[in-house]
């Protein structure tokens, strides 16, 4: 392994080499992009309806669910920051799947709900397609800020850190929901969320995996 | 010749000798020894480098450029072993040290260095082979058959994974309790059988099979959670 081609490579590596920062800790950085989340919550508080919100959350099943998209959020990003670090175990990608199924499970008793309680407040399709907007809207900016953190380390399975990138954006996206959700759940309005959530990860592990393929 | 050069002496003679099989517990007495010698050579190579990569990171250039050149051959082992060969390989070690140059900043020198190189080499590699299969190749040219290198032969750089392998398993091996350390050594490394190791050790030839058995499990435990960390 002495050939030119490398010798020369190594000097043009080392040629003018500077300091280079050693990047924090992956759930430090998880953590810092979460922070965003609370600030995002305080821009859109004029906007929200807060007392419907109170409201809706002392509704058990919309409580847990609402928990379960905050943890998911949190789980999936500390997974694909320490997924990006090369070296690190891809087991991490486990990590969000217990919220995960808090979130998907909270949100399917929403199901019955139509059964349960035929007066609940349901979404028209206008509705709807306000909560996929919304969902896709804020979902985009949240997974473009995680995939320029992500890039800054090396991942070596970008197409798994991104799907998590995008999991962690969707989580995020639909927490910041809750405020503005002016109906309750039903099986339509879970579709609507559940085909948000899909195409949000579905997007960000096509692009975002090539943009951290092109970054490692 | 740099610190881990010296420590990977005989690192080209190991394409003359045939490859080394995976550790087992029947080892011979000259066998463990030798484990020993190759753990604690391995133990100091990470070691050293780790520091020379957060020397590397400081700005230190002569570290960068000994650490460059000392993850070659571990780059070259980690991409023979996805099975790419041939010109390829130094393809792989040359697109590897670019992939470290840039991710430099991402290594933590509190963990171990060579599982943070040997993920970025593999992916190499494998962005190599996928590279490679998307070519037509020709597979009844016997002219190719004649000037392909044969792949039964062992390649430079085999040796080197299989002495980090002896030097996890010698890591867990003194990490046993006594007892049980002293089973596998009795009973696994120097082969000696129940009565002689009941007469050395002076526990009771029951109370040695119960440690060999935990002691094995313990090391099974311990190897398997290398194996998903990527050390070995």
């Amino acid at each position: 392994m002495s050939d030119g081609r490398l010798d020369t490579l190594v000097d043009q590596l080392t040629a003018d080499l500077k300091p280079v920062r050693r990047l924090a800790a992956p759930s430090l950085r998880a953590l810092a992009w979460f922070c965003l989340l609370p600030a995002l919550c305080l821009v859109l508080m004029p906007f929200a309806d807060w007392h419907a919100m109170v409201e809706r959350l002392h509704v058990p099943d919309l409580c847990v669910a609402a928990i379960g998209a905050v943890l998911t959020s949190l789980c999936a990003a500390i997974a694909a920051f320490q997924t990006s670090v090369p070296g690190r175990s891809r087991l991490w990608a486990l990590l969000p799947l217990p919220s995960l199924a808090l979130w998907i499970g909270a949100s399917s008793l929403g199901c019955l709900r139509a059964w349960i309680a035929p007066d609940s407040n349901i979404a028209d399709a206008a509705e709807m397609r306000g909560c996929l907007y919304f969902l896709l809207g804020f979902s985009l900016p949240l997974s473009v800020l995680l995939v320029v953190m992500l890039r800054r380390a090396a991942p070596m399975r970008p197409n798994l850190t991104a799907a998590l990138a995008g999991l962690a954006a969707a989580g995020a996206a639909a927490a910041l929901l809750v405020p503005f959700h002016p109906h309750d759940a039903t099986a339509s309005d879970l579709a609507m969320h559940a085909l948000a959530v899909c195409l949000i990860i579905g997007l960000n592990g096509l692009a975002g995996g090539r943009l951290l393929d092109r970054g490692a | 010749m740099s610190f881990a050069s010296t420590a990977m002496a005989g690192f080209g003679s190991d394409s003359c000798r045939p490859a080394a099989k995976p550790l087992s517990i029947g080892l011979g007495t000259s066998r463990a020894s030798g484990l020993e010698r190759h753990g604690r050579s391995a133990i100091v190579l990470e070691e050293t480098l780790s520091a020379t990569m957060a020397a590397a990171q400081t700005g230190d250039a002569e570290a960068y450029r000994t650490l460059l050149r000392d993850c070659m051959p571990v780059i070259a082992a980690a991409a023979r072993s996805k099975g790419v060969r041939g010109e390829a390989v130094e393809d792989v070690v040359q697109e590897t040290l670019m992939t470290v140059h840039r991710a430099r900043g991402s290594y933590d020198p509190a963990r171990p260095f060579l599982p943070w190189l040997r993920a970025i080499a593999q992916r190499r590699a494998i962005d190599a082979l996928r590279r490679d299969g998307r070519r037509p190749r020709e597979v009844d040219d016997p002219i190719a058959y004649e000037a392909h290198p044969d792949d039964g032969l062992p390649e430079a750089g085999q040796g080197l994974e299989a002495r980090e392998r002896e030097a996890r398993l010698a890591q867990a091996v003194a990490a046993l309790p006594r007892g049980q350390r002293q089973a596998v050594e009795q009973l696994g490394l120097r082969e000696h059988s129940l009565a002689e190791a009941s007469a050395l050790t002076g526990r009771s030839t029951g109370a040695l099979k119960v440690n060999l058995h935990r002691a094995l499990k313990t090391l099974r435990a311990a190897l398997a959670k290398d194996r998903e960390d990527g050390h070995v």
